[in-house]
């Protein structure tokens, strides 16, 4: 696949990842969108709490993000279909999210088939000490229709 | 003069409900969302209406499998916390204002069939509860409750 395909692709998936009602709620930003690899960001929100007492983030906000970083980095992959959706994700929580810290999501679409697509994510906090939760993912592809069900 | 078992039973409802609504209130994500809780008896009932930012696709619509995940993680929160008050003898459960949130340890969601633009319902079952650990499966559905959407399985780790 030449550079330029490779390109429209992500820009097509920046495109489409920019009107998901959910990630622009939340806030989320697309850092990076490269051929099967995405880095998604979501800023530090009151809204978005789990626990009162602490600050710290729901983990349904990380997964998320995660969920979103994953299914990105499926849909700027150069074999898939226009459309991936959640079939499988597992979520482990690290350790709970530092208040007031932005959060950054990482994915990697390591594996394509078919009609599968298979994915690892983590989320880092800003205070480099290791992630706070990772993910895998698979997702079914399919191809755009006009009345999917 | 004492009061009729008919008036001491529904604020005994009520209270039960409230302390519901509480626990629940507490966690700003939870109105974010824009999740509800009804109780039946011992059972606790999720409830999402539809709104346009749940979306994760806006063209066929569906529920961002982000917002399904949080939706049912949220759902074995309550559940968890309710019934692990309830244990711990409280009449009315959750009414202390200390009662701290267990924390998600692994969360596996699995994606069923898409979730359409209406309103979503969830029930958490607690199938193990230890003293430091709790294992809870959830089912979400939406018009049909023998048609779930999504289901899940999580582990938690119990406030000490």
């Amino acid at each position: 696949m030449d550079r330029q395909r490779m390109e429209s692709k992500s820009d097509r998936a920046r495109r489409f990842l920019e009107t998901i009602p959910l990630c622009r709620e939340m806030g989320m930003r697309i850092d990076e969108l490269d051929a099967g690899a995405a880095v998604v960001s979501l800023p530090y929100d009151e809204r978005l709490i789990g626990d009162p007492e602490t600050g710290v983030l729901h983990g349904g906000a990380v997964s998320t993000l995660l969920d979103t970083c994953a299914g990105a980095a499926v849909i700027s992959h150069p074999q898939v279909p226009d459309i991936a959706a959640t079939l499988d994700f597992r979520i482990e929580y690290m350790r709970a999210a530092s208040p007031g810290q932005s959060i950054s999501a990482r994915a990697e679409c390591y594996n394509v088939t078919r009609n599968i697509a298979f994915v690892r994510a983590t989320a880092s906090d800003e205070s480099g000490t290791g992630p706070v939760a990772a993910a895998t993912g698979i997702f079914t592809l399919l191809a755009r229709r006009t009345n999917s069900r | 003069m004492s009061r009729r078992p008919e008036v001491l039973e529904s604020e005994f409802a009520r209270r039960r409900d409230e302390a519901l609504d509480m626990l629940s209130s507490r966690i700003p994500f939870v109105r974010f969302l824009g999740m509800r809780f009804e109780l039946k008896g011992d059972e606790i009932t999720s409830v999402l209406p539809f709104r346009e930012i749940l979306l994760g696709n806006p063209d066929p619509p569906a529920l961002h499998g982000g917002a399904t995940a949080a939706f049912m993680e949220v759902t074995a929160l309550i559940e968890l916390s309710w019934v692990f008050a309830c244990d711990r003898g409280d009449a009315i459960p959750a009414e202390r204002e200390s009662t701290r949130l267990p924390k998600t340890i692994g969360f596996t969601a699995d994606y069923l069939r898409p979730g359409d633009p209406k309103r979503s319902y969830a029930r958490a079952n607690v199938v193990r509860s230890g003293r430091r650990f709790a294992t809870v499966r959830v089912e979400a559905w939406q018009d049909q409750r023998s048609r779930l959407f999504a289901q899940a399985t999580g582990h938690f780790l119990m406030p000490q």
